[in-house]
Formats: structure tokens, sequence, C-alpha cells
């Protein structure tokens, strides 16, 4: 559903990626694993339509990036992308207003599972909160493409487990999760497929559970194997 | 649930379900959650437990019903089956390790029999009112 091709980024005279061919299915859970600056952000701006690349090409569900795949496409960027001064019940009127596939009722329900309240600010949020509402708003949208950025990244224990379960309640058979982290942890069992980047190119990518039987290695074992000399 | 992180997750599933069978957590005939609630309450991948319902089904372990939900079989020749292949699978790492101790059969067979005529005294003295 998402196919690149010798897609490649470059910042003036710096390489970010470096000629990427992936193919993600419909239905499955994509990690994109590798340490920082490794490419995954630059990766997922480029698939969300916010960065051109400089050259090769991606399409999702066999359209440019444009407009019509903003549509289906859902991304989390890792740094906080809310006005502070907002508060949450405001916030889900602009995404209601900002996104037709944005499914209002999902939200309201979802609040409760996190915790959230409807006239709490994002200003007063700890991090944990913070990142249990962002994600709460990405998957919100019935998107077929969601793109999430670090979402466990600097979260307490607690937080993370509940995004893992709402991440694993909204998977199914018609999206495609593409999740980023430098860190396995939690996420060791919710992933399907692992596409590991080093500087800006895939080197290994492949199957999870044929990685440990074939492997007998964990994908956080694995990932010290191929980023030991990073 | 803990997993080890080494092991296919499906094969893990797959052992922890049969070993409730065996041990009489889960009942012949009993109804399993749905693949999605069993991925949700173990925190593993939907695919992943596809998988496990599958290969079980496969084994004749589990019988599934279009648009009715997957039961573990009443067949007690199965549930027999399965019961042997776990001992099996001890068994095996058993021998592997005492003859990785230099022991010949006759050496394990010995002291197995010792080590458990020490447990059944061991046993019956536990049970003797003093």
């Amino acid at each position: 559903m998402l196919q690149t091709k010798d897609l490649t980024k470059k910042y003036f005279t710096k390489t970010v990626l470096n000629g990427i061919d992936i193919q993600l299915e419909e239905g499955k859970i994509y990690g994109l694993l590798g340490p920082n600056a490794s490419g995954k952000t630059t990766f997922m701006k480029i698939a969300a339509g916010l960065a051109q690349p400089t050259s090769g090409e991606i399409s999702v569900s066999g359209n440019k990036i444009g407009v019509s795949t903003k549509q289906i496409v859902s991304y989390m960027p890792t740094t906080n992308h809310l006005p502070l001064w907002m508060k949450v019940s405001q916030c889900l009127n602009w995404f209601q207003g900002a996104f037709s596939n944005f499914q209002s009722e999902q939200a309201k329900a979802l609040l409760n599972e996190m915790g959230i309240k409807e006239e709490e600010k994002i200003g007063s949020f700890s991090s944990g909160m913070l990142g249990r509402f962002k994600l709460l708003l990405t998957i919100s949208r019935n998107a077929k493409l969601y793109l999430l950025d670090e979402p466990l990244n600097g979260l307490d224990p607690v937080s993370r487990e509940k995004i893992v379960q709402a991440i694993l309640s909204t998977a199914g058979e018609h999206n495609t999760f593409l999740i980023s982290s430098h860190l396995i942890n939690e996420l060791e069992n919710v992933f399907e497929e692992i596409i590991f980047l080093d500087q800006g190119k895939v080197v290994l990518s492949g199957n999870a559970e044929e990685f440990r039987v074939k492997k007998g290695i964990s994908i956080d074992g694995l990932y010290r194997e191929v980023y030991r000399n990073a | 649930m803990e997993f080890d992180a080494r092991v296919p997750i499906y094969l893990q599933i797959i052992d922890k379900i049969q070993r409730d069978i065996i041990l009489g957590r889960l009942k012949e005939g009993e109804k399993l959650p749905s693949v999605r609630l069993m991925a949700l309450d173990l925190k593993v991948n939907v695919n992943t437990v596809q998988r496990v319902y599958q290969e079980l089904e496969r084994e004749g372990v589990i019988i599934t019903q279009r648009g009715i939900g997957s039961f573990i079989t009443e067949d007690e020749e199965i549930i027999k089956k399965i019961r042997q292949q776990m001992a099996d699978e001890l068994l095996k790492n058993f021998l592997e390790g005492m003859k990785g101790l230099g022991m010949s059969f006759a050496d394990i067979v010995k002291c197995l029999k010792d080590y458990i005529s020490e447990e059944e005294k061991k046993d019956a003295a536990n049970k003797r009112p003093d």
C-alpha cells in the first residue's frame, strides 16, 4: 500500500535518505528502527507529505503523495504539534474540522480510556499525558496508513502500555502502521515486520517471527547486532 | 504472560494454550476468545495470534466454526497426544543435559531411579504426622 523506489533526500550536501526501496502491505504493523539521525523522521515526513524527496518515487495506495494521500495518511510527529493554550475539547473540534475522517465519538471514548478530561489544557499535560493525547488524535482518524514517530519515547510505563493497547485495538486488516523507534521494549511483540535504517539506507528488513525462528534472537538483540558499529 | 523475546511468540502462545488444556485450565469444548481479544490481552500482533489459531487448528487441537468461534477439541486422543509431545520435549532436554555431563544411558537411568526414590522418601516424611 506504500511503495518507494530509490527514494532520496538531501539537505544541501547532506544525504539523509539514500535510495530507499520499501513496500508496505495492508494489514501489517511495521517497525522502522534505527539510531538517531538514521532517516526515520525524514522518511515519515515525506510519506506524510510534509517534505519533498530530492529524487526517487513514493506512492500510497497507488497515488503520488498529495491531497488525496493526505486524506488517508495519519501522521504523529515525535515533537508536540498541538498549541499549548488549547483545551482538549477545542482540539477535538479543530481536528474534526480539519479532517473529514476524524471520528469524534471514538476520540471521546478513547479520552476515557486514556484518563484525559475534555476541559484539561494541553499546556498542563505531563509528557505521558501529552503522548497519550497525541496518539489518541492520530488514531481517531479513520486512515489507511498510520505513521507514528517515536510514540513511546520518554513516556512512563503506564502511558506506554496504554499506547500499545490503543495501537493494537486500532490495527486491522484494512490499515497499516509504520512505527519508528530507537527503543524496542514494549513494541517487540507488536511489530510484524521490521525495517532497519542506517545512514539513510535500509540495512536489513524482514518478518519479526522469522528472525526469531532463524536466528534465535530477539528484535532488541538483532538491533544491537545491526548497529554494533553505529 | 511474560514472553522470551528470543523465541517465536506464536510458539510460546501455542505452548501456553496446550499446557492450559493439559492442566484443565481450558476445558474440552471450551470456547476461546476471538483472535483480536486474545491479541489485546497478550499485547501481541493480531497476525501472531491468527497464526497460533491456524497451527492449533491444523493439529486438531482447536476447531473453528465460521462466524461462531474457536473451540478446544473434545477428542481425548488429541489431548493425550499433546501431553506425550510435551513430555517428549522435556525428556529430550533432560537427556541432552545429562549426556552433556558425560553420562551413559545406564548411568542416567540409575541416577533417575535414585532421585525418584529420594523424592518419595521426602514426600513420605512430609506426610507423616509428628
